[in-house]
């Protein structure tokens, strides 16, 4: 009898699975976000549209590139990346279309592509971490330029071979130029800054005592901050325009040569919705590209932090190649 | 003459044997090809650009570092393992089996593990900090890196040296004694130099480690030429670059395997008399012996104890019941990559470990010194030059198993090849003018004798790819989980409870096996 149930059970499924294959229209999404994150949301676009979305993930510069080697036989609808760079290198090869005018409406001119060719899905903020047990708030530096001086020195640390920061990097030049930047990085070297391979070892390295000052990305310290509200390490921003205070983005763009368009525009649209980006606010403690997300208790509104940051074009992020030109004369790479 | 006779000889018997040396050939042209790829790829570079990135002082501090991290490994383990490896087996201490086996246990530990544990330890967070109430600096750097390479590679030489000195003839000691030689001087100026072939291999076997090594420099944030080679590929769309580092390295390599052949060529230490050899004499320490009790136990303890225990407090600490499923993934993850790897590589390693054995010309000598040599790659840069010979995008779980079956192939051969030595061709003659085909010949005679061999190869080879990291890293497809990646992974974000649980599991399996071929060498 139970055999039976179980035939039945099957037989149903089979029915769905064919019927569902042939109905459903599927879209391939080039990942670069890690699975762990995108998964849900995507789960979630699925159940509700049941529209089908073939994720291939690794990492961003690698999903880049191979874009570019691909080209216009490449498989992929839409590419969704954890940084601008890596948007600014697809779209200047001429491989995103225009997206919708309308689409983009709600989102500030910051976090988007100026021709429409990507929009941003959520935003992070380069921040100044330090010890609260060993740093007074204030006597925090005001500009990312005070941490070059004496009184920091070896007590700063850093992740210089990091993608976010070589992005930071990349912002840092379009601002101030390119000699400023290679001076910076100098003294800031010189002024025996430790580096770490990533964000979380900063974090932890201020608890630990090794360093009092850190140059980290906004939400790692929450993760800390979860599981120990006590976690001796507080952050805070540079004064108002200072370099230090970048915003990066990962964003998505639509491929010219996707051939389902239209379905493909419904994922962008559903990662632009509330839904989706409260969704990043509240479990990823990322800043929201649109308006009317309830804000997380830990993060500053989205307008004060928009008047913070300097002026910058995320379009102009693109140029990696001169960073890492700089990097290596530097002697950090 | 001599030579050409040989030579024609050879190509006969690979005619003959085809269905023997073809798999080998094949096996070498895989294993070699990419290399090709490799250095293709490195000279795409424009020239220009080419001396801008080589001529850099960072390249010469890579240099430095690498080597100054290698010299500094090799002096550290010889000064551990010399004693433990003379007191487990010359002085009069109880128990010498039971010593040495503890001296070999650091083997079931990765290095990273280890790197992980001395990181875990230390800090506001570490275990110190919660057991003692204050908190120790973090060992990282040189130092960190040194440490850490040291006490999970101390086992080679002391293996090497611990049999070395078993074997010793004891005539010659005997012989300075009689002339008036202190104890002491007999071990500086009469044993030390004939240890010189076992310093040479354990100190071979350790710098291959330490230069091929990714997961305990990078995790330490020791800047090395594999660490630098891994930072090159993640962060960059061109790899030219990084194809050079990789080159740079393999030269390292090369000139290393150059040197110690041409040192070991020149000892000349065979025994001159005739007789029996004797076991070697036993000398009695006396008061000191608590000293040599107390040397071998701490170092049990700082190679094994710690690094376990921090494992498993850190696990206590953090574990949620949440992570289950991601751990099982992960051994999963790992599974189905070491078994097939470890089947393929016992069964490659067949028709070598016949070459080997059979033949002694000088084109079977070549092939079968091919795995050596490949094993002898450093990982990260044979795992790039496979990403230039099959492009990048299309690598799969396929890839990674046939990286890892040529890698870790040379492991494979020798636990094959000792039974072979004791089987006489003349069993497989007889089954032949008993009528059986070649094949069926070696398949009814020889392969139940090589049986005990091939499955000490197969849990050799699972063990060591349970364990690998650079190879799987960069070769795996992406949001392929394993044990080592996570746990490489989780520390270096810092996040030491969760990557417990993958070391832990990792310890587990190597604990085991590691029992087992105890058991079996018993």
């Amino acid at each position: 009898m139970v055999k039976m149930h179980m035939y039945i059970v099957i037989h149903i499924l089979v029915m769905f699975l064919i019927l569902g294959s042939t109905q459903a229209e599927t879209i391939t999404l080039y990942s670069g976000r890690g699975k762990s994150l995108v998964e849900p949301i995507i789960l979630q676009f699925e159940k509700e549209t049941g529209i089908e979305v073939e994720v291939s993930f690794a990492n961003t510069t690698q999903l880049a590139s191979k874009l570019m080697t691909e080209g216009e036989k490449s498989p992929a609808d839409v590419f969704w990346a954890q940084d601008a760079g890596a948007l600014g290198a697809v779209s200047k090869e001429g491989l995103f279309a225009k997206l919708p005018k309308k689409m983009l409406s709600k989102v500030p001119e910051t976090f988007r592509h100026k021709d429409r060719l990507w929009v941003a899905t959520s935003g992070r903020a380069r921040v100044l971490a330090y010890s609260s047990e060993r740093v007074n708030k204030d006597k925090l530096p005001d500009s990312i330029f005070d941490l070059t001086k004496s009184k920091w020195k070896g007590k700063v640390g850093w992740a210089p071979l990091n993608a976010s920061f070589q992005a930071f990097v990349t912002a840092m030049r379009e601002q101030v130029g390119d000699d400023r930047t290679e001076d910076w990085l100098r003294d800031m070297k010189k002024n025996g800054t430790i580096a770490y391979p990533k964000n979380t070892p900063i974090i932890e390295a201020l608890a630990a005592g090794e360093i009092d000052l850190g140059l980290p990305n906004h939400y790692y310290l929450f993760r800390f901050k979860k599981s120990n509200s006590e976690y001796p390490v507080s952050q805070t921003f540079f004064k108002t325009k200072d370099p230090g205070n970048l915003v990066n983005v990962a964003g998505i763009g639509l491929l010219k040569n996707s051939k389902n368009e239209k379905t493909a525009l419904k994922l962008i649209e559903y990662l632009l919705s509330s839904k989706a980006q409260q969704y990043f606010v509240s479990e990823v403690f990322e800043y929201p590209v649109i308006d009317g997300v309830i804000p997380n208790t830990n993060l500053i509104p989205l307008d004060e932090l928009l008047k913070i940051v300097p002026k910058f074009d995320l379009n102009e992020m693109d140029d990696i190649d001169g960073t890492v030109k700089l990097l290596r004369r530097v002697g950090i790479m | 003459m001599r030579w050409i006779i040989n030579r024609r000889h050879s190509i006969l018997l690979i005619g003959q044997r085809w269905y023997i040396f073809f798999p080998a050939v094949l096996i070498c042209i895989c294993g070699l090809i990419p290399l090709g790829y490799l250095i293709a790829k490195a000279f795409q570079l424009e020239s220009s650009t080419l001396v801008e990135n080589l001529l850099r002082w960072r390249n010469v501090r890579l240099f430095f570092n690498t080597i100054f991290l290698t010299i500094g490994v090799l002096i550290t383990d010889i000064l551990l393992a010399t004693p433990a490896a003379w007191l487990t087996s010359r002085s009069d201490i109880k128990y010498p089996r039971i010593f040495s086996v503890l001296c070999t246990l650091p083997l079931a530990i990765p290095g990273y593990v280890i790197a992980y544990s001395l990181l875990a330890l230390g800090g506001y967070n570490g275990i110190f900090a919660s057991l003692f109430g204050w908190s120790i600096p973090r060992l990282n750097g040189y130092w960190g890196a040194l440490i850490a390479l040291s006490f999970y590679t101390t086992p080679y030489l002391f293996l090497n040296l611990r049999t070395a000195l078993l074997g010793l003839d004891p005539s010659v000691e005997e012989s300075a004694r009689s002339l008036g030689y202190s104890q002491r001087r007999v071990f500086i100026h009469v044993i030390l130099p004939q240890l010189r072939p076992a310093f040479y291999a354990g100190g071979l076997l350790i710098c291959l480690h330490v230069l091929g090594d990714f997961g305990v420099v990078s995790l330490m944030r020791y800047e090395t030429f594999s660490y630098a080679l891994y930072i090159e590929y993640r962060l960059l769309f061109e790899h030219n670059y990084a194809a050079w580092l990789a080159l740079i390295l393999l030269t390292i390599t090369g000139c290393l395997l150059y040197l110690e052949s041409r040192m070991l060529n020149r000892v000349d230490l065979h025994k001159a008399g005739h007789g029996t050899s004797r076991a070697p004499s036993i000398i009695p320490l006396h008061r000191l012996k608590y000293v040599g009790y107390s040397y071998l136990c701490v170092l049990f303890i700082a190679t094994v104890c710690i690094p376990t225990l921090t494992v498993i407090l850190w696990l206590f600490r953090g574990f949620e019941a949440s992570t289950l499923a991601g751990i099982f993934e992960a051994f999963l993850g790992s599974v189905s990559i070491s078994i097939p790897v470890a089947i393929g590589c016992a069964l490659m390693a067949l028709p070598f470990a016949y070459i080997n054995v059979r033949y002694t010309t000088c084109i079977s000598n070549a092939i079968a010194r091919i795995p050596y040599i490949v094993y002898a790659i450093p990982p990260l840069a044979f795992a790039l030059s496979i990403i230039f010979f099959v492009k990048r995008t299309d690598v799969t779980v396929l890839v990674l198993i046939s990286a890892c079956m040529l890698h870790f192939l040379a492991e494979a051969i020798g636990p094959v090849r000792s039974p072979l030595y004791q089987a006489s061709p003349h069993l497989e003659e007889v089954a032949r003018s008993l009528g059986c085909s070649p094949i069926m010949a070696f398949l009814r005679t020889l392969l139940p004798l090589l049986f005990r061999g091939m499955l000490i190869a197969v849990a050799l080879v699972f063990l060591a790819t349970m364990k690998e990291l650079p190879l799987t890293l960069l070769l795996r497809p992406p949001e392929y989980e394993t044990l080592a990646v996570n746990v490489w992974d989780f520390t270096e974000e810092a996040m030491f409870a969760q990557a417990a649980p993958f070391a832990f599991v990792i310890l587990i399996f190597s604990g085991i096996f590691v029992g087992l071929l105890i058991r079996k060498e018993e």
